[in-house]
Protein backbone atom coordinates (compact mmCIF):
# COMPACT_ATOMS: atom_id res chain seq x y z
CA UNK A 1 0.00 0.00 0.00
CA UNK A 2 1.27 3.61 -1.16
CA UNK A 3 1.47 5.91 1.62
CA UNK A 4 2.55 9.11 0.10
CA UNK A 5 -0.04 11.47 -2.07
CA UNK A 6 1.31 13.05 -5.80
CA UNK A 7 -1.65 15.64 -6.44
CA UNK A 8 -2.49 13.59 -9.39
CA UNK A 9 -3.74 11.31 -6.72
CA UNK A 10 -5.07 13.88 -4.38
CA UNK A 11 -7.26 14.91 -7.71
CA UNK A 12 -8.49 11.21 -8.44
CA UNK A 13 -9.57 11.11 -4.45
CA UNK A 14 -11.45 14.44 -4.67
CA UNK A 15 -13.51 12.39 -7.34
CA UNK A 16 -13.94 9.63 -6.32
CA UNK A 17 -15.14 10.97 -2.72
CA UNK A 18 -17.23 13.54 -4.65
CA UNK A 19 -18.98 10.41 -6.19
CA UNK A 20 -19.36 8.14 -3.02
CA UNK A 21 -20.99 11.57 -1.80
CA UNK A 22 -23.23 11.54 -4.50
CA UNK A 23 -24.12 8.24 -4.85
CA UNK A 24 -25.35 7.74 -0.77
CA UNK A 25 -28.44 10.19 -1.88
CA UNK A 26 -29.79 7.77 -4.81
CA UNK A 27 -32.16 5.59 -2.30
CA UNK A 28 -33.59 9.39 -1.43
CA UNK A 29 -33.44 10.38 -5.17
CA UNK A 30 -35.42 7.44 -6.34
CA UNK A 31 -37.85 7.41 -3.35
CA UNK A 32 -38.76 11.20 -4.70
CA UNK A 33 -38.25 10.11 -8.43
CA UNK A 34 -41.14 7.23 -8.00
CA UNK A 35 -43.21 9.03 -6.20
CA UNK A 36 -43.37 12.50 -9.27
CA UNK A 37 -43.71 10.15 -11.85
CA UNK A 38 -46.56 8.26 -10.32
CA UNK A 39 -48.05 11.29 -9.38
CA UNK A 40 -47.46 12.99 -12.52
CA UNK A 41 -48.96 10.28 -14.78
CA UNK A 42 -51.72 9.00 -12.08
CA UNK A 43 -53.24 12.27 -10.94
CA UNK A 44 -54.79 13.11 -14.78
CA UNK A 45 -57.46 9.91 -13.41
CA UNK A 46 -58.94 12.76 -11.70
CA UNK A 47 -60.17 14.64 -14.61
CA UNK A 48 -62.33 11.55 -15.21
CA UNK A 49 -63.48 10.50 -12.13
CA UNK A 50 -63.26 12.58 -8.67
CA UNK A 51 -61.37 10.86 -6.04
CA UNK A 52 -63.88 9.69 -3.73
CA UNK A 53 -65.71 7.55 -6.67
CA UNK A 54 -62.46 6.62 -7.55
CA UNK A 55 -61.76 5.03 -4.00
CA UNK A 56 -65.09 3.80 -3.22
CA UNK A 57 -66.62 3.35 -6.41
CA UNK A 58 -67.56 -0.17 -6.65
CA UNK A 59 -67.67 -0.71 -10.13
CA UNK A 60 -63.79 -1.26 -12.15
CA UNK A 61 -65.09 -1.39 -15.58
CA UNK A 62 -62.20 0.28 -17.53
CA UNK A 63 -63.22 -0.48 -20.84
CA UNK A 64 -66.83 -0.17 -21.34
CA UNK A 65 -68.48 3.33 -22.24
CA UNK A 66 -67.99 5.44 -20.36
CA UNK A 67 -65.74 3.10 -18.19
CA UNK A 68 -65.98 3.15 -14.07
CA UNK A 69 -63.04 3.48 -12.86
CA UNK A 70 -64.31 2.30 -8.81
CA UNK A 71 -61.02 0.50 -6.88
CA UNK A 72 -63.22 -0.69 -4.53
CA UNK A 73 -63.30 -4.00 -5.00
CA UNK A 74 -59.71 -4.56 -6.01
CA UNK A 75 -58.94 -3.51 -2.41
CA UNK A 76 -61.35 -5.61 -0.66
CA UNK A 77 -59.68 -8.06 -3.20
CA UNK A 78 -56.07 -7.37 -1.95
CA UNK A 79 -57.45 -7.24 1.54
CA UNK A 80 -59.02 -10.72 1.70
CA UNK A 81 -55.94 -11.81 0.19
CA UNK A 82 -53.93 -10.51 2.59
CA UNK A 83 -56.14 -11.10 6.10
CA UNK A 84 -56.45 -15.28 4.72
CA UNK A 85 -52.53 -15.15 4.18
CA UNK A 86 -51.69 -12.71 7.75
CA UNK A 87 -54.11 -15.94 9.42
CA UNK A 88 -51.77 -18.31 8.18
CA UNK A 89 -48.26 -16.49 8.29
CA UNK A 90 -48.38 -15.20 11.34
CA UNK A 91 -49.26 -18.11 14.02
CA UNK A 92 -46.74 -20.16 11.64
CA UNK A 93 -43.89 -17.63 11.45
CA UNK A 94 -43.76 -16.57 14.86
CA UNK A 95 -43.63 -20.13 16.22
CA UNK A 96 -40.85 -20.88 13.50
CA UNK A 97 -39.03 -17.87 14.23
CA UNK A 98 -39.20 -19.17 17.91
CA UNK A 99 -38.48 -22.24 17.40
CA UNK A 100 -35.32 -22.10 15.51
CA UNK A 101 -34.11 -18.83 17.46
CA UNK A 102 -34.42 -20.61 21.16
CA UNK A 103 -34.86 -24.41 20.53
CA UNK A 104 -33.55 -25.62 17.84
CA UNK A 105 -30.36 -27.21 18.00
CA UNK A 106 -27.19 -25.69 16.01
CA UNK A 107 -27.24 -27.53 13.16
CA UNK A 108 -30.75 -28.27 12.42
CA UNK A 109 -30.92 -24.18 12.84
CA UNK A 110 -28.42 -23.71 10.19
CA UNK A 111 -30.81 -26.47 7.91
CA UNK A 112 -34.09 -24.41 8.82
CA UNK A 113 -32.53 -21.18 8.14
CA UNK A 114 -31.42 -21.68 4.48
CA UNK A 115 -34.70 -23.68 4.09
CA UNK A 116 -36.48 -20.38 5.25
CA UNK A 117 -33.95 -18.30 2.54
CA UNK A 118 -34.90 -21.21 -0.13
CA UNK A 119 -38.82 -19.60 0.02
CA UNK A 120 -37.66 -16.21 -0.80
CA UNK A 121 -35.24 -17.29 -3.79
CA UNK A 122 -38.29 -18.95 -5.89
CA UNK A 123 -39.57 -16.31 -8.41
CA UNK A 124 -42.98 -15.38 -7.53
CA UNK A 125 -44.43 -16.94 -10.82
CA UNK A 126 -43.28 -20.29 -10.27
CA UNK A 127 -45.18 -20.39 -7.17
CA UNK A 128 -48.51 -18.79 -9.27
CA UNK A 129 -47.66 -21.39 -11.85
CA UNK A 130 -47.50 -24.33 -8.86
CA UNK A 131 -50.90 -22.39 -7.61
CA UNK A 132 -52.40 -22.64 -10.59
CA UNK A 133 -51.90 -26.01 -11.88
CA UNK A 134 -51.70 -28.19 -8.18
CA UNK A 135 -53.00 -26.41 -5.70
CA UNK A 136 -56.32 -24.61 -7.35
CA UNK A 137 -57.52 -28.16 -8.00
CA UNK A 138 -57.03 -29.27 -4.76
CA UNK A 139 -58.90 -26.49 -3.54
CA UNK A 140 -61.50 -26.86 -6.20
CA UNK A 141 -61.80 -30.95 -5.31
CA UNK A 142 -62.11 -29.90 -0.85
CA UNK A 143 -64.22 -27.15 -1.26
CA UNK A 144 -66.79 -28.10 -4.02
CA UNK A 145 -65.95 -25.54 -6.17
CA UNK A 146 -66.40 -24.93 -9.79
CA UNK A 147 -63.05 -23.39 -9.76
CA UNK A 148 -60.12 -23.37 -7.43
CA UNK A 149 -58.43 -19.93 -8.55
CA UNK A 150 -59.92 -18.18 -5.11
CA UNK A 151 -58.74 -15.86 -2.72
CA UNK A 152 -58.78 -18.34 -0.53
CA UNK A 153 -55.85 -20.34 -2.69
CA UNK A 154 -53.78 -17.17 -2.88
CA UNK A 155 -53.82 -17.02 0.61
CA UNK A 156 -51.92 -20.13 1.23
CA UNK A 157 -48.94 -19.22 -1.54
CA UNK A 158 -48.67 -15.51 -0.40
CA UNK A 159 -48.58 -17.15 3.65
CA UNK A 160 -45.62 -19.08 1.94
CA UNK A 161 -44.45 -15.87 0.73
CA UNK A 162 -44.39 -13.99 3.62
CA UNK A 163 -42.36 -16.45 5.72
CA UNK A 164 -38.91 -15.72 4.47
CA UNK A 165 -39.31 -12.09 5.83
CA UNK A 166 -41.71 -12.76 8.72
CA UNK A 167 -39.61 -15.35 10.04
CA UNK A 168 -35.81 -14.12 9.38
CA UNK A 169 -36.84 -10.87 11.17
CA UNK A 170 -38.78 -12.05 14.01
CA UNK A 171 -35.82 -14.42 14.81
CA UNK A 172 -33.56 -11.79 14.69
CA UNK A 173 -35.79 -10.17 17.33
CA UNK A 174 -35.93 -13.12 19.54
CA UNK A 175 -32.09 -13.39 19.07
CA UNK A 176 -31.59 -9.99 20.66
CA UNK A 177 -33.41 -9.98 23.56
CA UNK A 178 -30.52 -8.99 26.10
CA UNK A 179 -29.69 -13.02 27.68
CA UNK A 180 -30.08 -11.52 31.19
CA UNK A 181 -33.65 -11.28 30.85
CA UNK A 182 -33.51 -15.20 30.45
CA UNK A 183 -30.81 -16.13 32.37
CA UNK A 184 -32.80 -14.00 35.00
CA UNK A 185 -35.99 -15.76 34.37
CA UNK A 186 -34.17 -19.29 34.82
CA UNK A 187 -32.94 -18.69 37.60
CA UNK A 188 -36.23 -18.03 38.88
CA UNK A 189 -37.09 -21.60 38.67
CA UNK A 190 -39.01 -20.92 35.21
CA UNK A 191 -38.81 -23.69 32.67
CA UNK A 192 -37.15 -22.56 29.51
CA UNK A 193 -40.78 -22.14 27.77
CA UNK A 194 -41.92 -20.45 30.28
CA UNK A 195 -39.04 -17.95 29.84
CA UNK A 196 -39.55 -17.62 26.48
CA UNK A 197 -43.62 -17.32 26.40
CA UNK A 198 -43.23 -14.68 29.77
CA UNK A 199 -40.12 -12.63 29.27
CA UNK A 200 -38.52 -12.99 25.84
CA UNK A 201 -41.61 -12.68 23.54
CA UNK A 202 -42.27 -9.88 25.77
CA UNK A 203 -39.33 -8.18 25.21
CA UNK A 204 -39.16 -9.26 21.75
CA UNK A 205 -42.78 -7.71 20.75
CA UNK A 206 -41.96 -4.55 18.81
CA UNK A 207 -39.56 -6.45 16.81
CA UNK A 208 -42.43 -9.41 16.42
CA UNK A 209 -44.72 -6.60 15.38
CA UNK A 210 -42.61 -5.45 12.76
CA UNK A 211 -41.66 -8.41 11.34
CA UNK A 212 -45.45 -9.11 11.20
CA UNK A 213 -46.27 -5.85 9.26
CA UNK A 214 -43.17 -6.20 7.01
CA UNK A 215 -44.44 -9.80 5.81
CA UNK A 216 -48.10 -7.88 5.35
CA UNK A 217 -46.09 -5.36 3.33
CA UNK A 218 -44.87 -7.96 0.88
CA UNK A 219 -48.11 -9.62 0.64
CA UNK A 220 -49.69 -6.51 -0.15
CA UNK A 221 -47.23 -6.09 -3.27
CA UNK A 222 -47.09 -9.66 -4.72
CA UNK A 223 -47.91 -9.55 -8.27
CA UNK A 224 -47.50 -12.22 -10.48
CA UNK A 225 -48.85 -15.15 -8.01
CA UNK A 226 -51.68 -13.26 -7.45
CA UNK A 227 -52.35 -12.66 -10.48
CA UNK A 228 -52.09 -16.41 -12.08
CA UNK A 229 -54.30 -17.56 -8.90
CA UNK A 230 -57.31 -15.28 -7.58
CA UNK A 231 -59.13 -15.92 -10.79
CA UNK A 232 -58.69 -12.07 -11.88
CA UNK A 233 -62.55 -11.31 -10.90
CA UNK A 234 -63.10 -7.60 -9.90
CA UNK A 235 -65.69 -8.54 -7.51
CA UNK A 236 -66.61 -7.60 -3.78
CA UNK A 237 -65.71 -10.58 -2.15
CA UNK A 238 -68.20 -11.86 -0.03
CA UNK A 239 -65.98 -15.27 1.54
CA UNK A 240 -62.14 -16.42 0.65
CA UNK A 241 -63.76 -19.35 -1.45
CA UNK A 242 -64.50 -16.93 -4.34
CA UNK A 243 -62.14 -15.18 -7.31
CA UNK A 244 -60.96 -11.70 -6.33
CA UNK A 245 -58.68 -9.61 -8.42
CA UNK A 246 -56.06 -7.08 -6.24
CA UNK A 247 -54.36 -3.83 -6.86
CA UNK A 248 -51.33 -5.38 -8.25
CA UNK A 249 -52.60 -7.88 -10.50
CA UNK A 250 -54.48 -4.92 -11.83
CA UNK A 251 -52.19 -2.98 -13.06
CA UNK A 252 -49.76 -5.97 -14.45
CA UNK A 253 -52.93 -7.47 -16.14
CA UNK A 254 -54.21 -4.71 -17.47
CA UNK A 255 -51.21 -2.33 -18.93
CA UNK A 256 -50.40 -4.06 -21.51
CA UNK A 257 -53.54 -3.19 -23.68
CA UNK A 258 -53.73 0.36 -22.57
CA UNK A 259 -52.65 3.62 -24.40
CA UNK A 260 -50.62 6.24 -23.16
CA UNK A 261 -52.26 8.99 -21.80
CA UNK A 262 -55.76 7.37 -21.57
CA UNK A 263 -57.91 7.31 -18.66
CA UNK A 264 -57.21 4.07 -18.37
CA UNK A 265 -53.71 4.56 -18.23
CA UNK A 266 -53.69 7.11 -15.82
CA UNK A 267 -56.03 5.31 -13.75
CA UNK A 268 -53.31 2.34 -13.13
CA UNK A 269 -50.87 4.59 -12.24
CA UNK A 270 -53.49 6.10 -9.63
CA UNK A 271 -53.36 2.89 -8.62
CA UNK A 272 -49.94 2.61 -8.27
CA UNK A 273 -49.92 5.54 -6.18
CA UNK A 274 -52.24 3.75 -3.93
CA UNK A 275 -50.23 1.16 -3.55
CA UNK A 276 -47.17 3.20 -2.82
CA UNK A 277 -48.58 4.95 -0.04
CA UNK A 278 -50.30 1.84 1.64
CA UNK A 279 -46.24 0.23 1.37
CA UNK A 280 -44.81 3.43 2.29
CA UNK A 281 -46.99 3.48 5.75
CA UNK A 282 -46.83 -0.14 6.50
CA UNK A 283 -42.80 -0.14 6.18
CA UNK A 284 -42.39 3.25 7.81
CA UNK A 285 -44.89 1.81 10.65
CA UNK A 286 -42.30 -1.58 11.04
CA UNK A 287 -39.46 0.58 11.07
CA UNK A 288 -40.54 2.48 13.79
CA UNK A 289 -41.45 -0.72 15.62
CA UNK A 290 -37.72 -2.05 14.73
CA UNK A 291 -35.93 1.34 15.84
CA UNK A 292 -37.81 1.07 19.38
CA UNK A 293 -36.83 -2.57 19.44
CA UNK A 294 -33.23 -1.29 19.19
CA UNK A 295 -33.63 1.52 21.73
CA UNK A 296 -34.68 -0.93 24.57
CA UNK A 297 -31.29 -2.85 23.81
CA UNK B 1 -49.66 -31.43 33.16
CA UNK B 2 -46.70 -30.21 35.02
CA UNK B 3 -44.23 -27.40 33.41
CA UNK B 4 -41.77 -29.77 32.33
CA UNK B 5 -44.34 -31.84 30.47
CA UNK B 6 -46.25 -28.92 29.00
CA UNK B 7 -43.16 -27.52 27.73
CA UNK B 8 -41.79 -30.83 25.57
CA UNK B 9 -45.66 -30.71 23.99
CA UNK B 10 -44.88 -26.93 22.82
CA UNK B 11 -41.58 -27.54 21.66
CA UNK B 12 -42.62 -29.99 19.94
CA UNK B 13 -45.72 -27.93 18.06
CA UNK B 14 -42.92 -25.69 17.63
CA UNK B 15 -41.29 -27.85 15.70
CA UNK B 16 -44.42 -29.28 13.71
CA UNK B 17 -44.92 -25.48 12.58
CA UNK B 18 -41.76 -24.76 11.38
CA UNK B 19 -41.83 -28.02 9.23
CA UNK B 20 -44.81 -26.83 7.86
CA UNK B 21 -43.08 -23.87 6.65
CA UNK B 22 -40.22 -25.05 5.22
CA UNK B 23 -41.53 -28.33 3.47
CA UNK B 24 -43.97 -26.51 0.93
CA UNK B 25 -40.77 -25.06 -0.75
CA UNK B 26 -39.36 -28.79 -0.95
CA UNK B 27 -42.60 -29.56 -2.21
CA UNK B 28 -42.79 -27.02 -4.64
CA UNK B 29 -39.62 -27.82 -6.01
CA UNK B 30 -40.10 -32.06 -6.26
CA UNK B 31 -42.99 -30.60 -8.38
CA UNK B 32 -41.76 -29.01 -10.40
CA UNK B 33 -38.67 -31.11 -11.28
CA UNK B 34 -40.85 -34.53 -11.33
CA UNK B 35 -42.94 -32.93 -13.99
CA UNK B 36 -40.59 -30.72 -16.27
CA UNK B 37 -37.48 -33.11 -16.11
CA UNK B 38 -39.01 -35.46 -18.98
CA UNK B 39 -39.36 -32.56 -21.28
CA UNK B 40 -35.79 -31.12 -20.93
CA UNK B 41 -34.09 -32.21 -24.19
CA UNK B 42 -30.94 -30.52 -25.73
CA UNK B 43 -33.56 -29.18 -28.20
CA UNK B 44 -35.60 -27.83 -25.71
CA UNK B 45 -32.91 -25.53 -24.16
CA UNK B 46 -30.45 -24.45 -27.72
CA UNK B 47 -33.31 -23.97 -29.92
CA UNK B 48 -36.00 -20.92 -30.17
CA UNK B 49 -39.55 -21.56 -29.73
CA UNK B 50 -41.58 -22.40 -33.25
CA UNK B 51 -45.35 -22.94 -33.85
CA UNK B 52 -46.85 -20.10 -31.24
CA UNK B 53 -44.65 -21.62 -29.16
CA UNK B 54 -46.00 -25.11 -29.17
CA UNK B 55 -42.89 -26.72 -30.01
CA UNK B 56 -39.23 -25.79 -30.41
CA UNK B 57 -36.66 -24.85 -27.15
CA UNK B 58 -36.61 -21.32 -24.68
CA UNK B 59 -32.90 -20.27 -25.59
CA UNK B 60 -34.02 -16.95 -26.24
CA UNK B 61 -35.38 -16.53 -22.99
CA UNK B 62 -32.88 -18.28 -21.30
CA UNK B 63 -30.73 -15.60 -23.01
CA UNK B 64 -32.84 -12.50 -22.36
CA UNK B 65 -32.74 -13.81 -18.87
CA UNK B 66 -28.84 -14.09 -18.63
CA UNK B 67 -28.65 -10.49 -20.14
CA UNK B 68 -31.16 -9.29 -17.78
CA UNK B 69 -29.14 -10.15 -14.99
CA UNK B 70 -26.22 -9.03 -16.01
CA UNK B 71 -27.92 -5.75 -17.17
CA UNK B 72 -29.05 -4.80 -13.91
CA UNK B 73 -25.78 -5.32 -11.84
CA UNK B 74 -24.07 -3.31 -14.04
CA UNK B 75 -26.15 -0.22 -12.72
CA UNK B 76 -26.76 -1.68 -9.34
CA UNK B 77 -23.67 -2.73 -8.04
CA UNK B 78 -21.51 0.16 -8.09
CA UNK B 79 -24.26 2.39 -7.52
CA UNK B 80 -25.22 0.07 -4.40
CA UNK B 81 -21.61 -0.38 -3.32
CA UNK B 82 -20.68 4.06 -3.28
CA UNK B 83 -23.97 4.23 -1.15
CA UNK B 84 -23.20 2.05 1.10
CA UNK B 85 -19.41 3.33 1.34
CA UNK B 86 -21.37 6.39 2.21
CA UNK B 87 -23.37 5.49 4.27
CA UNK B 88 -20.59 3.34 6.71
CA UNK B 89 -17.69 5.49 6.14
CA UNK B 90 -18.30 8.98 5.78
CA UNK B 91 -22.00 9.87 6.97
CA UNK B 92 -22.68 10.99 10.38
CA UNK B 93 -25.59 9.79 12.73
CA UNK B 94 -27.85 13.10 11.29
CA UNK B 95 -31.02 13.44 9.98
CA UNK B 96 -29.69 13.08 6.34
CA UNK B 97 -28.34 9.68 7.17
CA UNK B 98 -32.11 8.82 8.59
CA UNK B 99 -34.04 10.15 5.76
CA UNK B 100 -31.68 8.01 3.53
CA UNK B 101 -32.62 4.84 5.56
CA UNK B 102 -35.93 5.66 5.75
CA UNK B 103 -35.53 5.84 2.00
CA UNK B 104 -33.90 2.85 1.51
CA UNK B 105 -36.34 0.81 4.02
CA UNK B 106 -39.47 2.25 1.43
CA UNK B 107 -37.41 0.89 -1.87
CA UNK B 108 -37.18 -1.94 -0.45
CA UNK B 109 -40.92 -2.34 0.01
CA UNK B 110 -42.09 -0.87 -2.58
CA UNK B 111 -44.60 -3.51 -5.05
CA UNK B 112 -42.25 -5.43 -7.70
CA UNK B 113 -45.46 -4.03 -10.09
CA UNK B 114 -45.10 -0.32 -9.16
CA UNK B 115 -41.23 -0.54 -10.34
CA UNK B 116 -42.67 -1.39 -13.45
CA UNK B 117 -44.78 1.29 -13.81
CA UNK B 118 -41.54 3.35 -13.01
CA UNK B 119 -39.85 1.87 -15.58
CA UNK B 120 -42.11 1.96 -18.32
CA UNK B 121 -43.03 5.76 -17.71
CA UNK B 122 -39.49 6.93 -16.96
CA UNK B 123 -37.06 4.87 -19.21
CA UNK B 124 -39.08 3.84 -21.60
CA UNK B 125 -40.89 6.68 -22.18
CA UNK B 126 -39.25 9.54 -20.96
CA UNK B 127 -35.88 8.42 -22.01
CA UNK B 128 -37.24 7.07 -25.20
CA UNK B 129 -35.43 3.49 -24.75
CA UNK B 130 -38.48 1.61 -25.90
CA UNK B 131 -39.20 -1.38 -24.46
CA UNK B 132 -35.73 -3.02 -24.25
CA UNK B 133 -33.27 -4.89 -22.31
CA UNK B 134 -31.73 -1.56 -21.23
CA UNK B 135 -35.22 -0.18 -19.89
CA UNK B 136 -35.72 -3.70 -18.27
CA UNK B 137 -32.27 -3.84 -16.54
CA UNK B 138 -32.38 -0.19 -15.31
CA UNK B 139 -35.92 -0.89 -13.93
CA UNK B 140 -34.88 -4.10 -12.06
CA UNK B 141 -31.37 -2.52 -11.23
CA UNK B 142 -33.36 -0.10 -9.18
CA UNK B 143 -35.45 -3.01 -7.82
CA UNK B 144 -32.39 -4.74 -6.47
CA UNK B 145 -30.56 -1.35 -5.32
CA UNK B 146 -32.14 -1.53 -1.86
CA UNK B 147 -31.04 -5.10 -0.93
CA UNK B 148 -27.63 -4.38 -2.54
CA UNK B 149 -27.01 -1.05 0.02
CA UNK B 150 -28.05 -2.76 2.80
CA UNK B 151 -25.86 -6.16 2.61
CA UNK B 152 -22.58 -3.96 1.57
CA UNK B 153 -23.59 -1.57 4.47
CA UNK B 154 -23.31 -4.58 6.42
CA UNK B 155 -20.35 -6.13 5.17
CA UNK B 156 -18.38 -2.76 5.71
CA UNK B 157 -19.66 -2.49 9.03
CA UNK B 158 -18.39 -6.20 10.20
CA UNK B 159 -14.61 -4.75 9.30
CA UNK B 160 -13.29 -3.89 12.71
CA UNK B 161 -12.55 0.01 13.20
CA UNK B 162 -8.75 -1.11 14.21
CA UNK B 163 -7.89 -2.04 10.60
CA UNK B 164 -9.06 1.43 9.83
CA UNK B 165 -6.59 3.28 12.72
CA UNK B 166 -3.64 1.17 11.56
CA UNK B 167 -4.28 2.11 8.18
CA UNK B 168 -4.72 6.05 8.73
CA UNK B 169 -2.21 5.95 11.23
CA UNK B 170 0.30 4.66 8.62
CA UNK B 171 -0.34 7.67 7.05
CA UNK B 172 -3.02 6.58 4.63
CA UNK B 173 -5.58 8.76 3.03
CA UNK B 174 -9.39 8.05 4.11
CA UNK B 175 -10.14 7.01 0.02
CA UNK B 176 -6.99 4.76 0.28
CA UNK B 177 -7.89 3.32 3.82
CA UNK B 178 -11.38 2.46 1.81
CA UNK B 179 -10.25 1.08 -1.39
CA UNK B 180 -6.95 -1.32 0.27
CA UNK B 181 -8.27 -1.94 3.65
CA UNK B 182 -11.49 -1.89 4.57
CA UNK B 183 -12.83 -2.86 0.17
CA UNK B 184 -11.06 -6.16 0.54
CA UNK B 185 -12.23 -7.04 3.70
CA UNK B 186 -15.79 -6.78 3.56
CA UNK B 187 -15.70 -8.10 -0.60
CA UNK B 188 -16.64 -11.08 0.38
CA UNK B 189 -20.12 -10.32 2.44
CA UNK B 190 -20.34 -7.67 -0.46
CA UNK B 191 -20.59 -10.15 -2.81
CA UNK B 192 -23.05 -12.55 -1.04
CA UNK B 193 -25.64 -9.46 -1.26
CA UNK B 194 -24.86 -9.16 -4.98
CA UNK B 195 -25.41 -12.71 -5.59
CA UNK B 196 -28.52 -13.32 -3.71
CA UNK B 197 -30.21 -10.39 -6.02
CA UNK B 198 -28.69 -11.80 -9.05
CA UNK B 199 -30.84 -14.51 -8.71
CA UNK B 200 -33.81 -12.02 -7.71
CA UNK B 201 -33.48 -9.78 -11.06
CA UNK B 202 -33.45 -13.75 -12.84
CA UNK B 203 -36.78 -14.59 -11.38
CA UNK B 204 -38.68 -11.10 -11.41
CA UNK B 205 -41.54 -10.73 -13.67
CA UNK B 206 -44.01 -7.52 -12.73
CA UNK B 207 -40.76 -5.34 -13.28
CA UNK B 208 -40.04 -6.35 -16.98
CA UNK B 209 -43.46 -6.94 -18.19
CA UNK B 210 -43.91 -3.60 -19.79
CA UNK B 211 -40.42 -3.08 -20.03
CA UNK B 212 -38.67 -5.32 -22.06
CA UNK B 213 -40.90 -8.29 -22.42
CA UNK B 214 -41.45 -9.85 -25.81
CA UNK B 215 -44.12 -12.31 -26.01
CA UNK B 216 -42.46 -14.59 -28.57
CA UNK B 217 -39.62 -13.52 -30.20
CA UNK B 218 -37.75 -16.37 -32.47
CA UNK B 219 -34.29 -14.93 -32.45
CA UNK B 220 -31.58 -13.84 -29.95
CA UNK B 221 -31.26 -10.03 -28.77
CA UNK B 222 -28.34 -8.09 -31.11
CA UNK B 223 -28.31 -4.64 -28.93
CA UNK B 224 -29.19 -3.40 -25.78
CA UNK B 225 -32.49 -1.73 -27.55
CA UNK B 226 -33.80 -5.17 -28.46
CA UNK B 227 -37.16 -6.33 -26.78
CA UNK B 228 -36.19 -10.20 -25.68
CA UNK B 229 -37.86 -13.31 -23.99
CA UNK B 230 -37.29 -14.24 -20.36
CA UNK B 231 -37.87 -16.90 -18.81
CA UNK B 232 -40.18 -15.71 -15.85
CA UNK B 233 -42.16 -13.87 -18.64
CA UNK B 234 -42.28 -16.61 -20.71
CA UNK B 235 -43.16 -18.76 -18.18
CA UNK B 236 -46.30 -16.45 -17.39
CA UNK B 237 -47.21 -16.27 -21.46
CA UNK B 238 -47.70 -19.82 -22.06
CA UNK B 239 -49.34 -20.26 -18.52
CA UNK B 240 -52.11 -18.10 -19.00
CA UNK B 241 -51.94 -16.07 -22.16
CA UNK B 242 -51.65 -19.15 -24.91
CA UNK B 243 -54.02 -22.39 -24.93
CA UNK B 244 -52.90 -25.64 -25.33
CA UNK B 245 -49.59 -25.91 -24.09
CA UNK B 246 -48.33 -29.21 -22.95
CA UNK B 247 -48.22 -29.09 -19.10
CA UNK B 248 -45.09 -30.59 -19.28
CA UNK B 249 -43.32 -27.93 -21.34
CA UNK B 250 -44.67 -25.66 -18.66
CA UNK B 251 -43.28 -27.54 -16.14
CA UNK B 252 -39.81 -27.55 -17.96
CA UNK B 253 -39.85 -23.80 -18.45
CA UNK B 254 -40.16 -23.79 -14.51
CA UNK B 255 -37.35 -26.19 -14.12
CA UNK B 256 -35.06 -24.18 -16.50
CA UNK B 257 -36.29 -20.69 -14.83
CA UNK B 258 -35.63 -22.79 -11.01
CA UNK B 259 -32.93 -23.88 -11.63
CA UNK B 260 -31.20 -20.66 -13.02
CA UNK B 261 -32.33 -18.90 -10.07
CA UNK B 262 -31.11 -21.63 -7.27
CA UNK B 263 -27.85 -22.28 -8.75
CA UNK B 264 -27.50 -18.56 -7.94
CA UNK B 265 -28.71 -18.84 -4.48
CA UNK B 266 -26.13 -21.70 -4.19
CA UNK B 267 -23.07 -19.51 -4.26
CA UNK B 268 -24.29 -17.16 -2.27
CA UNK B 269 -25.25 -19.50 0.43
CA UNK B 270 -21.50 -21.52 -0.30
CA UNK B 271 -20.11 -18.39 -0.18
CA UNK B 272 -21.61 -17.00 3.23
CA UNK B 273 -20.59 -20.35 4.86
CA UNK B 274 -17.15 -20.44 3.79
CA UNK B 275 -17.14 -16.75 5.31
CA UNK B 276 -18.19 -17.62 8.12
CA UNK B 277 -15.78 -19.81 8.48
CA UNK B 278 -12.90 -17.94 7.77
CA UNK B 279 -13.39 -14.89 9.70
CA UNK B 280 -11.14 -14.59 12.38
CA UNK B 281 -11.86 -11.26 14.50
Amino acid sequence: MRTTTTPLQRIWEFFVEKLIFLSGFTAIIFVVLLFLFLLKEGLAVFKTVSPQEFIAGKSWYPISKPPQFGILPLILGSLAVTIGAAAIAVPFGVASAVYIAEVAPPRLKEYLKVGIELIAAIPSVVIGFIGMVALAPIVANVFDLPTGLTALSASLMLALMAMPTTVSIAEDAISGVPREYKEAALALGATHWQAIYRVILRAAAPGILAAVMLGIGRVIGETMAVMMITGNSAQIPHTLLQPVRTLTATIAAEMGETMRGSPHYTALFAIGIVLFLITFIVNFTADLFLRRAEARR
Amino acid sequence: MNAQRSEKLTFALLLAATIIVVLPVLVIIGIVIKNGVGAITWEFISTAPRDGMRAGGILPAIVGTFCLMIGAMLFAVPLGVFSAIYLNEYAGDNLLTRLIRLAIINLAGVPSVVYGLFGLGVFVMFFKFGTSILAGAMTLSIMNLPVIITASREALSNVPQSFREVSLSLGATRWQTIRHVVLPNALPGILTGIILEVGRAGGETAPILFTVAAFSLPFLPHSVFDQCMALPTHLYAISTQVPNIGLDVRYATAMVLLAVVLIVNFFSIMLRMRLRRRRQW
